[in-house]
């Protein structure tokens, strides 16, 4: 997704035309047709990334295809009573927007069609080698990047751009150091009916254990249903002293600011779900410790992986391509080689500076968010009390999450 | 050696210099394009700079002597055969390090953050047509001393159509060699081992912009340099000039700070003497035919590597100045029809 929204981010730019851009897909050319029902894998769409789809013209296809804007976020802690609910005044921008992940493809392969004649791809292509070059010029070697595909042919580029996913070749192969861990956990996906709503459905991302992951796959629809529903429900880690400290705080807090509490929504009740819609893949955290290279530059999941719980996986993604699409640009305009390692560098810099705060706190949200301990719970059930109960603190974050 | 060098200069002028360096039999500068960067660059090379004791110069023999002594009027034509083999070498050894954007020509590769906007700016400017992704399309511009196409290179990506002189044919060959891996860039821009004014004939108004960075300072004969310039520039063509001013501040910064202490700028690159300020440039540029659009001041910080824009023009600047479209007809008036004129005039003295 994040691979062929740069090629036709570059494809759109202004400065860029007239350079020649490949996009090179390992699988086949897939026919995107927008299937009766909702496919599992979705992904949580933010504003700055709507702005980058829009910009390339694929926004307009998504809505006339399918997606469901949302306005508010709320966050239940299943130890306490404690939650947080983040939403814009007045509940009129949309914070966010839910879009299946077939749709963007096929919006963003059908806006690659419109600029054919500067973009090409080619399916069924795997890279089997790179060749890098040297850092300065010298007279025997060749200074571009020499891509062999698996077919045997031969490309040679000025800039190559990563964007093969957590496993990256690319990475591995330019040498990039990675700092990565698994979570011992797996996300267990599915689409949702939920009671209120007969037509509506909504999606599903279970972070959990990796046996507990495998034995929901394992149980039939119905009893899927239930083990998601007693774990909206159930109040079994609930402790005494933690509701006691959250209530007394809670209240506090109401003396403080007495705006500081917003309507509670209950926990919505799942009626059906999806037929064959359960999966699960398993789940880690990714970082590159540099994005670049000359002539080399990763995006995407390639230079960095998330968990899941914060739906910023593919906004950073996205980001990454708005903001080397716009270096790439200028570069190109002051006439600077493309695979030069100044503007790449800056580039770097700049999403990492924003990546790694963003991957910092969704590590420590869901280190916290793992664990029944008392202390943990009575920290976060007062933290997320305390955020909840300051506008400003809440707004901040938004803002950060829809970069 | 150097203190040697460094207490000359503080003799005062350039021509008290060179009379006691000619007693020391060492070579001066004369006529020299830019062989070398002109301004700190990243990283100093001892060896280099060792070997660097003396200016660079084109011309090391007597003639050019000779008519430097005799004053600064004529100008010293560079031909190969003249061409000191030594000098020749030092170059040499530099040639091949053009495009090491870490290496001595550090200053020159950042510069071009300034100098490309610059002239591509200007240029769409005054003409406005813009064709996406190549802003310079259809532009013909030369690059006087090119070396090794640091400039040339970005012009030539952004579409114009590019060429390329400078005297030293190593320099030209790195240009060749680095150009040639990119086929695009290898049509647009073609080099040549030359001076401007081998070239002034066959290429009479034949550009629409004409580029001179970090050349006037080294050029013997600033006014037929001018004159060559504009010889090749097609009417109402723009002229760019970046070269350093001639004030105690450049002095102190570019000579002596650069050369003696930091040793970031080869000894003897610059001579102050052929500095020139804003305001002889462009003096020299309106008795030539340009009006001068605009005179902007740069500074390079050497820590950080990289260039900007200031108002004071007190160490290094850039010049655009535009070829009149059509030069007046002036016919030199003699006294007796200047009389005449005022005579039959109604009695207004001017």
């Amino acid at each position: 997704m994040v691979g062929t929204a740069m090629a036709c981010s570059l494809g759109f730019d202004p400065n860029l035309q007239g350079k020649k851009i490949l996009l090179l897909e390992a699988g086949n050319k897939k026919e995107f047709e927008v299937p009766e029902s909702y496919s599992t894998r979705v992904s949580s769409i933010n504003p700055g990334s709507a702005t980058l789809l829009s910009g390339i013209g694929a926004w307009d296809h998504i809505l006339n295809m399918r997606c469901k804007p949302f306005n508010r976020m709320q966050v239940w802690d299943a130890c306490s009573d404690a939650m947080i609910t983040f939403d814009k005044e007045n509940l009129e921008d949309e914070m966010g927007y839910v879009v299946e992940n077939d749709v963007v493809m096929a919006a963003l392969t059908k806006q690659l069609e419109a600029v054919s004649d500067q973009v090409k791809v080619q399916y069924r292509s795997r890279a089997v080698r790179y060749t890098w070059p040297l850092p300065y010029q010298t007279a025997e070697s060749n200074p571009w990047v020499q891509v062999e595909l698996a077919s045997g042919q031969q490309l040679q580029t000025k800039l190559l751009i990563g964007a093969d996913g957590p496993n990256s070749t690319v990475r591995k192969a330019a040498g990039m150091q990675t700092v990565q861990w698994n979570y011992e956990q797996s996300a267990v996906v599915a689409v949702l009916h939920l009671s209120e709503l007969s037509d509506s459905a909504s999606s599903l991302v279970w972070s959990t254990t990796h046996q507990h992951a495998t034995d929901l796959l394992a149980l039939d629809d119905e009893s899927f249903v239930d083990a998601i529903n007693s774990a909206f429900w159930s109040n079994e880690n609930h402790s005494e002293l933690i509701h006691t400290a959250g209530t007394v705080f809670r209240s506090a807090l109401s003396l403080l600011m007495p705006s500081g509490t917003s309507p509670r929504q209950l926990p919505p009740s799942v009626s059906r779900v999806g037929p064959k819609s359960k999966a699960m893949f398993p789940l880690g955290l990714g970082h590159a410790s540099e994005y670049i290279r000359h002539r080399v530059a990763l995006i995407g999941d390639a230079a960095h992986r998330v968990h899941p719980l914060a739906g910023q996986g593919v906004n950073l993604g996205f980001g990454d391509v708005a903001c080397l699409t716009r270096h790439l640009s200028q570069a190109a305009f002051d006439g600077r080689d493309l695979g030069a390692t100044r503007h790449l560098l800056e580039y770097e810099t700049e999403r990492q500076r924003h990546n790694l705060p963003m991957m910092a706190a969704i590590d420590i949200l869901k280190r916290l968010y793992s664990t029944k301990m008392a202390p943990f719970v009575l920290l976060r059930t007062l933290g997320l009390q305390a955020t909840s109960a300051v506008p400003p603190l809440k707004e901040q974050i938004m803002a950060f999450a829809s970069k | 050696m150097e203190v040697r060098r460094f207490f000359m200069r503080r003799l005062g002028s350039g021509t008290t210099f060179r009379r006691v360096a000619r007693a020391l039999h060492m070579p001066t500068m004369c006529v020299s394009v830019r062989p070398l960067s002109c301004f700190p660059s990243g990283t100093p090379d001892q060896t280099v700079a060792k070997k660097q004791q003396h200016a660079p110069c084109l011309m090391a023999n007597l003639t050019c002597k000779k008519n430097f002594w005799q004053g600064r009027a004529n100008m010293c034509t560079a031909s190969h055969t003249t061409l000191d083999p030594s000098e020749m070498k030092k170059f040499q050894s530099l040639a091949n390090r053009w495009w090491n954007e870490q290496g001595e020509f550090a200053a020159l590769h950042s510069m071009n953050d300034l100098r490309v906007p610059f002239i591509r700016d200007n240029l769409l400017n005054r003409n406005g047509r813009r064709k996406p992704g190549s802003p310079l399309s259809g532009y013909k511009i030369l690059d006087v001393g090119c070396g090794g196409g640091l400039l040339s290179e970005p012009l030539g990506r952004l579409g114009g159509l590019v060429t390329g002189i400078d005297p030293l044919e190593d320099s030209i060959r790195t240009a060749e060699l680095h150009k040639s891996f990119d086929p695009v860039l290898n049509n647009q821009i073609h080099y040549r081992s030359c001076l401007l004014e081998d070239i002034t004939e066959e290429a009479a108004e034949t550009f629409d912009a004409v580029v001179a960075s970090e050349v006037v300072e080294h050029v013997n004969d600033l006014e037929t340099f001018i004159s060559s310039c504009y010889e090749v520039l097609k009417p109402g063509a723009s002229l760019f000039i970046t070269t350093i001013n001639k004030t105690n501040l450049s002095f102190s910064l570019a000579i002596v700070v650069a050369e003696s202490f930091l040793k970031i700028v080869p000894s003897g690159t610059h001579d102050w003497d052929k500095f020139v300020s804003p305001v002889d440039l462009e003096r020299i540029l309106e008795s030539n035919g340009f009006y001068v659009e605009s005179i902007n001041g740069m500074c390079y910080n050497p820590l950080s590597g990289s260039w900007s824009w200031i108002e004071s023009t007190a160490v290094n600047y850039a010049v655009h100045a535009v070829k009149q479209k059509a030069q007046p007809e002036f016919t030199e008036t003699t006294a007796e029809e200047h009389q005449d004129q005022t005579r039959t005039s109604t009695g207004t003295s001017v």
